[in-house]
Formats: C-alpha cells, structure tokens, sequence
C-alpha cells in the first residue's frame, strides 16, 4: 500500500504549529456538538475509561470478599449487587463499545482514505445514547445496584427482585442503539465511503474485523432491545410474557436473551483480532499470511455465532438432540478462530520482529485467546459442560476470552494508535512493564479460577468451604497485580499528553493508510484525498520501510 | 466516486465528506436499509415471541382474537395503505421538484396516519371496557384464561410498539413540513425524503403481518 499513495501529509516548518483535529477549535461546544470521528472517538474513549474502572471497583469488591471463605466484607444481598453490577457495567458500556466506538471510530476513516464516516451525526448521536443509557444505569448504582445477574434471568427479574431492574434495563435498551446506530454507520462507511482504489481485498483485516463486528450489532441487537422491553413491559405493568404466575415460558426469555448475548462475546473479541492482525503485521514487518483467510474467518465467526446460543441452555430443559446441535456448532466456532491463530503464528515466522508494546499485547491476545478458545471448546463439550455448568471454569473461560483477549486487544490497540491519536509517544520502559504485569496478573487471578472450577466451587457464591481458600487468595493476589497494570498506563498516558516525544506520522513504520497522514491527523483527515494505485496490496512493505530505524519508543 | 471530487465539495447539500451526490445518495440509502434490517429483527424477537405462545395456546390464541374488532382493524389496515400510497406521492413530488406535491402526500400521510392512531384509540378503549388489559384490569374467567392474558400481553406489546413507531414518524414529518415548504429538497438531493418513505413503508408491512396473526387467524377455528 504504502509505496502506491499519492496522500502525503503535509510537512509545516519548524516552529509553525500545524492545524489538526485536536487543535482547530477549543471549549466544551467543539466537543459536544462534534461530528468529527476522531473527536467522537475521544469522547468514547474519556465514557469508556471511566466505565472501566466503575466496573474494576466492583471486581475489587469482589475479589476482597472472596479472600476468605466466611462472608466479612459484604452481606449475601450486596454480593449479588456486586457481581452483578461488574458484569453489567463491563459488558455492556466498556467492552461493547470498547474497540469499535473507540479505535474504530477513529481509525476506519482513516484506514479507508475517507473524510469521515457514513453518517456523522448519526455518529454523534449514539454517544449521545450511550451516555444517556449510562446515567440510567449509574442511576441504579446510586440506588443500591441491580442483584439479577448480568443476564436478567425472568421471573427473578420481572416479579421478585427488590432492586431497580427496569432503569438498568431501559438503560442497556438505550445503549443498545448506541451500538446499532456504531454498526449501521461503520457497515455504510464500509461499503461506500472507501478511496479509490481501496477495493474490498486491499481493506486492513481491522476494518474486515469491524465488518463482521457490525454484522453481530446490526443483526443482534435489536433482539435485545425488544426482550428488555418485554422484560420492562412484565416488570412494570404486569403484563405475561415470561413469567410462569401469567403463563409465560421462562426459557423463551433465556433463548431470546442469548440470541444476543452469544454473538455480544463475538461484538466484543473479532475488534480484538482486528487490532492483533494490524499489530502483528507492522511488528513483523510482513504482511499477513492468508490474508483472505483471515477477512473471512471474521465473516465466519460472526455468522456461525448467531448459530450457538442454545449451548447456554443445556441444562435449561432443552432438549437433548437441540443441545448435541448446539454443541457441534459450537465447537465449529473454534475453525475460523483457529485460522486466524495459525496464519498470525505464519506471518511471524520468519518476521523481522520487533518487542514494541503494542507488539506485547498482541502476543499476550494470541496466548490468552487460545487458551480461552479451547476451554471454550471443552464448555461445548456436553458432558464436560454439565459438570462445570456455573462453576468458576466458565468465570475463567469467559474472562480469558473478555479481560485476557477482548481487553488485551484494546489496550494493545492503544498503544499502537496513540501516537496517531496524540502525536505523542509514551513511556518504552512503563509501558513494557505494565504489559507484563497486565499478562502476568491476569493469570495469576484467572489460571486458579479454573481449578476452583473443575473442583466444584460454583460462581456468584460469597462463601466457600475452606480447602477452597489457597486458590482463591492467589486470585486475589493475581487481580492485584492486575488492578496495578491496568493503572500504570493510565497515568503514562495521560503524562505523555504534555510530556511525550513527539510521535512523528508514522513511528512504527507501518503500512496502512492512517500512517500516512500526519499525527495528530488534519480536521478532514487527508491534506490530499488518498488514491491507490491498482497493484497496492494490503500489508504490503516496501525496502525503505523495512530497512528502517527501530521503533523510537525503544529509546 | 468521481475522480473530479474535490471540486465539487461546495455544492449544496452535498455534506462535506461526500464526493458526489450520487454516493450521498446510496450512502443515505444503504444506511436507511440497514436501519430497517435492524428493525425487523426487533419485530422478529416479537413475532418468535408470538408464534412460540401461539403453539403453547392454540385454543386460547383464538378465542383472544374473538375479542378483537375485525371491521376497525380492517379499517386501519386500508387507513394504512392509504397513507403509503400518500408517502409515495411526497417522494415523487420531492423527486420530480415539485414542492405542492411534496406537502400534499406529507400531509395526508400525517393525516391517515393521526387517523390509524385514532381508530387504534378507540378499540384500546373498547379493550379496557371489556377488562382484557393484561395486568392493568384484566379479568376473565374461564379454562383459557392464562392463555388469553399472554396473548392480550402480546397484542398489547406488538401492536403498542407499532403504534410507538407511527408516532415517532408522524412526528419525523411534522419536522419535514418546514423544509419541505421552503424547497430544501430538490430533485438531486432528497435522500431523507427518500429514506424516511422506506420507513413508512416498512411500518405499514410490520401491519400487514400483525393484522392477520392477530386479527383474523382465529377467525375460522372453532
């Protein structure tokens, strides 16, 4: 790609302080009233983070509770708010729209050679949604918290409750089209905003990623909102949708809930493989092997995720030809992820590989997803599945899948944005060592979880017998170290906003076509439209770029 | 995209980020679908909803639909119609620059539209009279009662969401009659007049699958 773009960013003179998207205009209404991608991506970014660390304090609390087997710190009532409420606030406003509204939204643009997304003020708007879902959940957590479970299981949640379920529900029914509006915007933004010449095989893995990613948001979605809207129709007004007392069908509730909620795990992972392929590719210095594979390795792990809900199911009286179905679905799920693992092992093979941060990340993904991935597969496993059916191995498999994977891939994509993001490049020796603290933490809180698993310990219990106990304080211990790793770059990043080395357009010498605008990148993206010559190839490097100079984050 | 893009950056009501008219266009469009494709999954958790209950209450699904009021709902239905044959005059008046047109089928579109909502006023009504609102007033007694509650659930929440849309694009097309009177949409560029008739259109279908499933499905069994 690189060799072939006409775009080249303009270079001021020295002392003359260039125009950019950060600094064209200032105050509150620049922002607010923003419909700049870049600048929408920041204020996810800002939403998010915060989120980010509600959701930590809950698993906190959590963690604390667990050092011991007797219930000291928290009342049984409180524990099922705490779990609860770091579920919800994770999953629905940090992880969702983690990757896509934050990374995505300031890259696709940038990636494709376009001005803007599809739809810029569509693009505003579900910020706009996202914010307001998140005052309605916040509105919860001010009144004492949601004591459901994550999943809203009826008729717990529609009739015997004593929390605020409706306000969380409406909120996540509001949040939700925060996501649709994401997805309808970036699949538009796809399909017709790409430069000339950008054709459908010459597009970064990260926007094919992305791609499926709407798919899922687009197509699941909405199944959510019309369920939380019968959940707060029954709650509410009384009217009988799943409750047994009206003649309802609880399972109905827990089929149309997965029907979403499954494909959410793929909402939440495919971006994180979207980043890992970009990383892995400008870090090995080649482009990546079985590109095509991998594009449709998303399109595949999207469409057969709409496929495998019902394995949430298999001990609620589904019956036992629909469960051996799901489950072979299910396992199916691991051929495209498996794709995308070998072909990333390819391109680093023979690569010219450089341990930049970003690149610590990626490794850490590839590591944790398999190991996720392939209990993943033994959870399909019937069998397996009702022996460890709610025990802490599916707390270990989804958290290495969601923190180890999904959260590994966003920090992952920070880092190797934020000079394009800031212009400015963050501390090599902080940032290197709270990715190891972050992969090492990690493991050390979610590694014992699944002994304590298999060992029969069940989840979203506060006491726990005591031959439990040492393998619960070294989770605790791990969720430590982790709490410390993922406040280091909090503070480094913020440090290189004022601080940093000035990051240049393209520090890492990577390929795409967001490196070659400069950092931070113009208001409208491009100083001249971007072409792509017909024999541009996706990741694909030249000699000068791959004689070039260490990354200088190393310095 | 046109190679002579840039050019034409300040053409009017060509958004900045567009290079054409014609990509506006099937920009606006494709976005306008893929709302839609979004909306019919909304409406499929509902109708899944629906047909699942149905097969659990065959018996109490159609004594349910008894109740309903077949002459209003076949009303509304032609009401309907109307309106989108209205849309389609607003879109060709907007399409061929012709701004009476325009507010001609917006009008009756709102117009038709006001009126569904006031023939649904009144069987709501009808329904509350005869204690058939679930968890409100419901009181039936009888074998079938559960069955007859969840499907009074289910038409209160099918047709009440559908209703909830017409609302919001009566309201969408009273924010239309200004712009639409000073000439803001001209033959080359009336993507939202063009997308917002996908809208209306697609309302109008979800009531073409409510109607019978609701309506007149019971009406032959015994």
């Amino acid at each position: 790609m690189s060799t072939n773009v006409a775009a080249e960013a303009s270079h001021p003179a020295p002392g003359d302080k260039p125009v950019h998207y950060l600094n064209w205009a200032y105050g509150v209404r620049s922002w607010l009233l923003t419909t700049d991608h870049k600048r929408i991506g920041i204020l996810y970014l800002i939403s998010i983070t915060f989120f980010f660390f509600i959701g930590g304090i809950y698993a906190t609390l959590i963690r604390l509770e667990l050092l011991t087997p007797q219930a000291d710190l928290v009342q049984p009532d409180t524990y099922n708010r705490l779990f609860t409420m770091h579920g919800i606030m994770m999953i629905f406003f940090f992880l969702i729209p983690s990757i896509p509204a934050v990374l995505g939204n300031f890259c696709i643009p940038l990636m494709i050679g376009a001005k803007d997304v599809a739809f810029p003020k569509l693009n505003l708007a579900s910020w706009y949604m996202f914010m307001i879902g998140s005052t309605m959940a916040m509105f919860s957590l001010i009144t004492g918290g949601v004591d459901t479970g994550w999943t809203f299981y009826t008729p717990f949640s529609t009739t015997y409750s004593n929390t605020y379920v409706a306000p969380v529900a409406i909120g996540i029914f509001v949040n939700g089209f925060s996501s649709i509006f994401t997805g309808v915007n970036f699949m538009a933004t796809i399909h017709r905003m790409r430069a000339p010449g950008m054709t459908w095989f010459k597009l970064p893995l990260f926007v094919w990623s992305h791609y499926a990613t709407s798919l899922i948001m687009v197509l699941g979605t909405p199944v959510l909102a019309i369920t939380l809207v019968l959940v707060a129709l029954e709650r509410l007004f009384h009217f009988g949708f799943f409750d047994p007392a009206y003649g309802g069908d609880p399972v109905l509730f827990q089929h149309l809930f997965w029907f979403y909620s499954h494909p959410a795990v793929y909402i939440m992972i495919l971006p994180g493989m979207g980043v890992v392929s970009e990383i892995i590719a400008a870090f090995s210095r080649k482009p990546v092997f079985g590109y095509r594979f991998v594009a449709f390795a998303s399109l595949g792990i999207a469409a057969i995720g709409f496929l495998v809900w019902g394995h949430h199911l298999f001990l609620s009286s589904q019956g036992v030809y629909a469960g051996m179905i799901f489950s072979a679905i299910s396992m199916m799920v691991a051929v495209p992820s498996a794709v995308k693992v070998f072909n990333w092992m390819a391109t680093l093979f023979r690569g010219s590989i450089e341990y930049s941060t970003p690149m610590f990340y990626a490794l850490g993904f590839i590591g944790l997803f398999v190991i996720g991935g392939l209990t993943g597969v033994m959870l399909a496993t019937l069998g397996i599945d009702i022996h460890v059916h709610d025990t802490y191995f599916v707390v270990a498999h989804f958290h290495y899948i969601m923190v180890g994977s999904a959260v590994m891939g966003y920090l992952g994509g920070l880092h190797y944005w934020w000079p394009k993001i800031t212009g400015r490049l963050y501390s090599g020796f902080w940032s290197h060592l709270s990715a190891l603290l972050i992969f090492l933490g990690f493991n050390l809180t979610f590694f014992p979880q699944f002994l304590l698993g298999y060992l029969g310990m069940p989840r979203r219990y506060h006491v726990y017998p005591e031959e439990f106990q040492v393998l619960h304080v070294l989770s605790t211990a791990g969720a430590s170290v982790l709490a410390v790793g993922y406040v280091i770059p909090l503070v480094y990043f913020l440090w290189s906003l004022k601080w940093g080395r000035v990051a240049g357009d393209n520090p890492w010498q990577a390929a795409g076509l967001e490196w070659h605008t400069s950092s931070p990148p113009p208001v409208h993206n491009f100083t001249t439209p971007p072409v792509l010559a017909p024999d541009a190839e996706p990741y694909h490097y030249d000699e000068e770029l791959l004689t070039g100079t260490p990354s200088p984050e190393l310095a | 995209m046109s190679e002579t893009s840039s050019v034409t950056v300040h053409a009017p009501g060509l958004a900045h980020h567009f290079d054409s008219y014609e990509q506006q266009k099937e920009t606006s469009l494709l976005g306008m679908w893929l709302f839609l494709v979004q909306e019919v999954m909304f409406f499929g958790g509902l109708f899944v909803t629906y047909v699942y209950y149905r097969s659990l209450y065959p018996h109490a699904f159609n004594v349910g639909a008894r109740e309903l009021d077949v002459l209003w709902g076949t009303v509304n239905t032609g009401v309907l119609l109307l309106s989108s044959f209205t849309m389609v005059v607003a879109v060709m008046g907007a399409k061929h620059g012709s701004r009476g047109g325009l507010l001609a089928g917006l009008w009756g579109t709102i117009g038709f539209g006001l009126l569904f909502l006031g023939i649904k006023y009144v069987e709501y009504s009808s329904k509350w009279e005869h204690q058939l609102v679930p968890g409100l007033n419901f009181d039936w007694h009888g074998e079938a009662a559960r069955g007859i509650e969840i499907f009074f659930s289910l038409y209160f929440g099918m047709t009440g969401m559908h209703a909830l849309h017409m609302v919001v694009g009566i309201a969408i097309m009273f924010f239309m009659l200004r712009p639409a009177a000073r000439g803001k949409w001209t033959p080359e560029n009336h993507n939202f007049v063009e997308g917002f008739g996908l809208y209306w259109h697609f309302v109008d279908i979800v009531w073409i699958f409510l109607f019978p499933f609701l309506y007149l499905i019971g009406l032959a069994s015994e």
